[in-house]
């Protein structure tokens, strides 16, 4: 067991999963209460990340944010090293890779709060702004968890964008999942059923744990639904 | 109706085993051999089918199974694991030597004519690439390079791996690496050959790249498998092979070997 990709792992799947909170609730915010009709772009570009190979945002990653794009010399002269082979660089790439997997879920609940209680604070003069604080998101409580940890446990268990993007650097890119992937290849293949253990029981932890809260919600009833059901 | 189509199924079957022979291949073969197989193809019609990786992955996918007729390793160790192991059907086949290069993108200040390996301490070198030495040969020779020059405790917080050479490749000509220590068959290739410049690693610095290939005892057609490996040795191949920086060793190189 490696428990420095571990630790690396976790800590990359902590940090993107709380950046999609701030990241995913103003999109949510927009896909809920929007009435744009080209919304559905909008939607299906969120969407994206769940049936794009993930070798096309490792790809994007590489080559559109390498040295060779106006992006990736900004990004260069900023901090004077490219995206790849850095763990900001797994950030971004996660970013985009589990942000349905927030968004939906906070969409999702959102959109389920009882629009009559909308209406009664606004006639109590209350800013949308204000209603959304103080209505929607304590009421969503249940949806952003949800996000939170299905974004947690995607980013945990992923593989290609780091495989393109990473160089499997030690305590800086080598991922757990890439880890299990060069035990595999090495035939070590005692070292990799444990590590590969780890990862199956804490996936499978993180879901129960959503499944559960969505059959035991607050009021009964389901929190949220999801691309994930 | 039920017949017929069994025996459709039958025919479709004998067709595709007759017909094609799938070989597995070291990443530093990636250039080279889609043309070699295609020469083989033009004069013989004998279809050959090829997924490239590293060696070290290739050998654990044949050891578990893998439906490969041929192997083609960039190094001699893989292919005696699997003949220690009996997954080989007659002998190791060498056809060249494989050559190890330092490779920098065109646009880079670096001059490597002069500094040769050197060039590594250079500051603005932020990443080095290499393949990944546990499962790729050009891996451990570039460690084994780094090593000889006295520099590897210098360079090695700034190397990434490639998941294979190809990779590895990639990572310095997509100019996310500086410079990379690569194949020189890669060097050599269309895709690369006007992006960059490469500063050839002597012979003595790292362990000799025999590309070395066998046939598998799984496969059903190692006599087909077998006389694509003896086209590997005709003059037409060897050209070829001679295009992209694989040489047959001198006898020094050789160390004994058996290179008939």
């Amino acid at each position: 067991m490696n428990w420095e990709a571990f630790w690396l792992t976790v800590r990359l799947a902590a940090i993107v999963s709380t950046l999609l909170i701030a990241i995913g609730i103003p999109i949510a915010y927009w896909l809920t209460y929007s009435r744009w009709r080209w919304k559905f772009l909008v939607e299906a570009a969120v969407a994206l990340p769940i049936v794009l190979p993930p070798t096309v945002l490792g790809f994007y990653v590489l080559v559109a944010l390498g040295t060779r794009s106006p992006l990736g010399r900004w990004w260069e002269s900023l901090t004077g090293h490219t995206l790849a082979f850095t763990f900001e660089g797994l950030v971004v790439g996660s970013l985009l890779y589990s942000l349905p997997f927030a968004v939906q879920p906070f969409a999702a609940s959102f959109g389920a709060v009882d629009s009559s209680l909308l209406r009664a604070s606004a006639s109590l003069g209350h800013s949308p702004m204000h209603t959304f604080r103080r209505i929607v998101l304590p009421l969503s409580k249940a949806g952003l968890v949800t996000g939170f940890a299905l974004s947690f446990a995607h980013t945990l268990g992923e593989f290609g964008v780091v495989l393109m993007v990473g160089g499997n650097i030690p305590g800086v890119t080598r991922t757990i999942s890439i880890d299990i992937y060069d035990q595999v290849q090495t035939a070590n293949y005692s070292s990799a059923n444990q590590t590969a253990l780890v990862l199956l029981i804490i996936s499978f932890v993180v879901l129960s744990t959503v499944y559960w809260l969505n059959r035991y919600g607050s009021n009964g009833r389901p929190w949220v639904a999801g691309p994930w059901k | 109706m039920r017949q017929l189509l069994a025996l459709l199924l039958v025919f479709a079957g004998a067709l595709a085993t007759a017909q094609e022979i799938t070989a597995a291949a070291a990443a530093d073969m990636s250039a080279a051999l889609p043309e070699l197989a295609a020469a083989y193809t033009k004069k013989t019609g004998q279809t050959v089918k090829l997924s490239f990786g590293s060696s070290g992955n290739l050998t654990n996918q044949i050891r578990n199974g893998a439906p490969f007729d041929v192997f083609f390793s960039a190094d001699e160790e893989y292919p005696q694991q699997l003949i220690a192991e009996g997954l080989v059907s007659g002998a190791l086949y060498r056809y060249s030597v494989g050559r190890l290069v330092l490779w920098v993108p065109h646009d880079s200040p670096l001059d490597l004519s002069k500094l040769g390996m050197k060039t590594l301490l250079d500051p603005s070198v932020k990443k080095v690439s290499i393949a990944n030495p546990t499962t790729a040969p050009y891996g451990r020779a570039a460690t084994e390079a780094l090593r000889h020059f006295g520099i590897y405790d210098q360079v090695s917080s700034r190397l990434v791996l490639g998941e294979n050479v190809s990779q590895a490749a990639q990572f310095v000509e997509s100019g996310n690496a500086q410079a990379g220590l690569i194949a020189l068959s890669h060097a050599l290739a269309p895709a690369m050959k006007d992006k960059g410049r490469y500063w050839t690693v002597p012979f003595d610095a790292y362990p000799i790249l025999n590309q070395a290939a066998v046939v598998l005892s799984r496969s059903k057609q190692g006599d087909a498998a077998r006389r694509f490996l003896d086209f590997l040795r005709t003059p037409e191949a060897t050209s070829l092979l001679a295009s992209y920086g694989f040489s047959l060793p001198t006898e020094k190189q050789a160390n004994g070997a058996s290179w008939k």
